[in-house]
């Protein structure tokens, strides 16, 4: 579904990625962690389009396109969702009138009639209820004045409105409490099939009890310098970074 | 160098003048006011960022009362919900009876043309007349005192709630030639009355470029309370400019609501005495503008008395070669305790060759007061836009979504529904939106 082959990218004139291998096929949960600063969330920025990031060499291959060519609404068109680290406050767009028009976007994309309005809002019943979502938040307008649980439950949201292929989690846990941890777990864990992948990126092992990863991959200084199974997630949590740092300084 | 275009167009006036004498007193001061003023350059403080020079330069003709063509005018009549509301229709400054007509009883409300007003409400409107929108300093104003002869009378009775807005419709009909058009309206809200009322300014397409100079007198009576939405359409050659001058009494409420959707130069100076205690005036202003347009909105809130408070909130969304002008004043005068008085203004350059000034100007001199002004001119952030485009939706579309976000705390502002709908499908059709749901 998704391969990153060498990939490496900079920030003005700072490069952050230096050549990341990452391969992730349907059906998989992919934890991506690492100390702060690693690259974790350049790494996300890069894959959903963010054009603060200049791509200095390798490729992406996303559902056998170039994702790398392609607009940020076209990559999601072609299914990837990105859940914001810091999911943005626009006032004046209330949450209604942003998922119609995102949901159609989409829709427009591949080659689809617009949704009308009252499958729309049968749609918007039955995922709202996966992330225990009020009416109310949806005439509000988008994350504006919501606390930090709120918005990264809207994340979730829009992420089951979307049905994307492959979503990629940007510390989407961070910073919340357990409850709300639970909802968004829950919510990521009704989505999986096996026709779709998830990409959490992530500090802390906790959300990973509640979705389990089939692959975790430690990246430090703009590589992955260690993949294993669930495991190496609570050796990480147990130990921390410094044995992985130390190891990589080892072989420099 | 600064040319030789001032005589020009003040000699136009001047032997306008001359064929018509003012005959009443006031007439004949505005007049000579007038003839004692200079056309205003760049080089003028008030006139500073607005050039009339190419505006004026124009070969000029007084409009006069011209056969009313149906098909050019019938359909701006048609922009809001009108069957039930009162309407009046001017074309070229000129009242065009057919086309207009009054829903609300005159015992609540008398709504008419100016002329028809000085014979049938004479004490009334001479009391009104002429006393609010000074013209010592003002050339346009003192040519429109001096020569204007129509425009819309509305008294609204003391104590009398009307339903039905008042809505009027000011053509400029271009295929007349390159027409000066003058309007004067005069509006009196009486002690504890509520109305809403709306000028909508259009005009039609031609090769000639009219040119409009109204002046709006609004007297609020204690109590009264008085929404007032001034919507300008006028086309890309089309000019404007005007005074809408309110004065309020104790215990009143005035809205101004100005939006600028196109024109060549428009020039909406609104100024507002608080002439009595416990006041609230907005004002609220929106241009969404493209082209070769100049925008320029002159606001002035002078606090006289303690007690009230002024908002003003302007918004700006400027495309391709627009230009955009905020000149706010606040005056808070020594009695004028515990005012609180606001000014924002807020702008979104949509491309780099469109350009804003802003001009706050804060004179106070009570001690016991709340005042605070921002101005803020800038593209439209990135951050949201990529948020939008990284859930699927297209740029020129996020644009559109955000233009209208921020656009939408004015239009929030705006109570009488049409009006709103209006502009947000001016606005949306301009954005070319496809994601807008009316």
């Amino acid at each position: 579904m998704l391969t990153i082959n060498n990939l490496e990218a900079a920030i003005g004139e700072k490069q952050i990625l230096k050549g990341i291998n990452l391969q992730i096929n349907p059906g998989e949960v992919h934890a991506l962690m690492g100390p702060n600063g690693s690259g974790k969330s350049t790494l996300a920025s890069v894959l959903a389009g963010r054009e603060d990031y200049e791509v200095l060499g390798g490729q992406v291959e996303f559902n056998g396109k170039n994702l790398l060519d392609l607009a940020p609404e076209a990559r999601a068109g072609e299914g990837l969702f990105l859940a914001f680290q810091y999911p943005v406050e626009i006032p004046g767009v209330s949450n209604t009138n942003f998922l119609k028009a995102a949901v159609n976007s989409v829709r427009k994309y591949r080659g689809q009639e617009p949704m009308d309005a009252v499958n729309f809002l049968k749609l918007i019943k039955e995922k709202m209820k996966l992330v225990e979502i009020d009416q109310s938040f949806l005439s509000r307008s988008l994350n504006e004045g919501f606390s930090g649980g709120e918005k990264k439950r809207n994340e979730i949201f829009q992420m089951a409105m979307l049905d994307p292929k492959l979503a990629i989690l940007d510390e989407t846990d961070s910073g919340l409490d357990i409850d709300a941890l639970r909802i968004v777990a829950g919510g990521v864990n009704t989505l999986r099939r096996a026709d779709n992948a998830v990409l959490i990126i992530t500090h802390y092992q906790r959300l990973l009890d509640y979705i389990v990863p089939d692959f975790v991959h430690v990246l430090y200084q703009g590589r992955i310098v260690k993949s294993g199974g669930k495991e190496l997630a609570l050796e990480l949590e147990e130990k921390g970074y410094d044995w992985i740092k130390d190891e990589v300084d080892a072989l420099a | 160098m600064e040319t030789i275009d001032k005589p020009d167009f003040k000699q136009l006036v001047l032997s306008q003048l001359e064929g018509e004498p003012p005959t009443d007193t006031l007439r004949q001061r505005a007049a000579e006011i007038f003839s004692g003023l200079t056309v205003p350059t760049t080089k003028h403080e008030e006139w500073k960022y607005t050039n009339l020079k190419n505006v004026l330069a124009r070969p000029y003709t007084f409009a006069a009362a011209t056969e009313v063509v149906p098909d050019r005018v019938a359909h701006f009549m048609e922009q809001y919900e009108e069957g039930t509301a009162n309407v009046l229709v001017f074309v070229n400054g000129f009242f065009v009876s057919e086309h207009s007509h009054i829903a609300s009883a005159e015992s609540a409300v008398a709504i008419c043309s100016l002329q028809e007003a000085w014979a049938k409400f004479p004490e009334t409107v001479e009391k009104h007349f002429g006393q609010y929108a000074g013209f010592t300093d003002h050339l346009f104003t003192a040519m429109n005192t001096a020569l204007a002869s129509e425009g819309t009378f509305v008294w609204i009775k003391p104590g009398q709630v009307v339903e039905q807005p008042i809505i009027i419709h000011y053509i400029a009909d271009a295929h007349a030639g390159n027409t000066i058009a003058q309007v004067r309206n005069l509006f009196v809200a009486g002690a504890g009355s509520q109305a809403t009322i709306i000028e909508h300014y259009n005009s039609t397409t031609s090769e000639f470029a009219p040119l409009t100079n109204m002046v709006t007198e609004i007297f609020v009576a204690p109590n009264a309370r008085l929404d007032h939405y001034k919507i300008q359409n006028e086309e890309a050659n089309a000019s404007h400019i005007g005074m809408t001058k309110a004065h309020q009494e104790r215990d009143s409420y005035y809205a101004n609501t100005t939006i600028s959707l196109t024109g060549q130069v428009v020039r909406n100076n609104l100024h507002i005495d608080i002439a009595g205690s416990n006041c609230e005036a907005f004002m609220n202003g929106l241009m969404a503008i493209t082209g070769n347009t100049l925008v320029d909105n002159h606001t002035a809130v002078d606090h006289q008395m303690p007690h009230s408070q002024s908002n003003q909130l302007y918004k700006g969304l400027l495309d391709g070669k627009s230009s955009g002008v905020f000149n706010g004043k606040i005056f808070v005068r020594p009695d004028a305790q515990k005012t609180n008085a606001y000014q924002s203004s807020k702008n979104i350059l949509l491309s780099e060759s469109a350009n804003m000034d802003a001009k706050p100007q804060l004179e106070i001199w009570a001690d016991d007061v709340k005042c605070s002004h921002g101005h803020a001119t800038g593209a439209l952030d990135e951050e949201p836009l990529f948020y939008l485009r990284a859930r699927g939706i297209t740029l020129d579309n996020a644009r559109a979504l955000l233009m209208f976000a921020f656009a939408a705390d004015v239009l929030a502002r705006v109570q009488y529904e049409p009006v709103r709908r209006y502009t947000e499908r001016i606005i949306a059709q301009r954005l070319k939106m496809d994601v807008y749901d009316d």
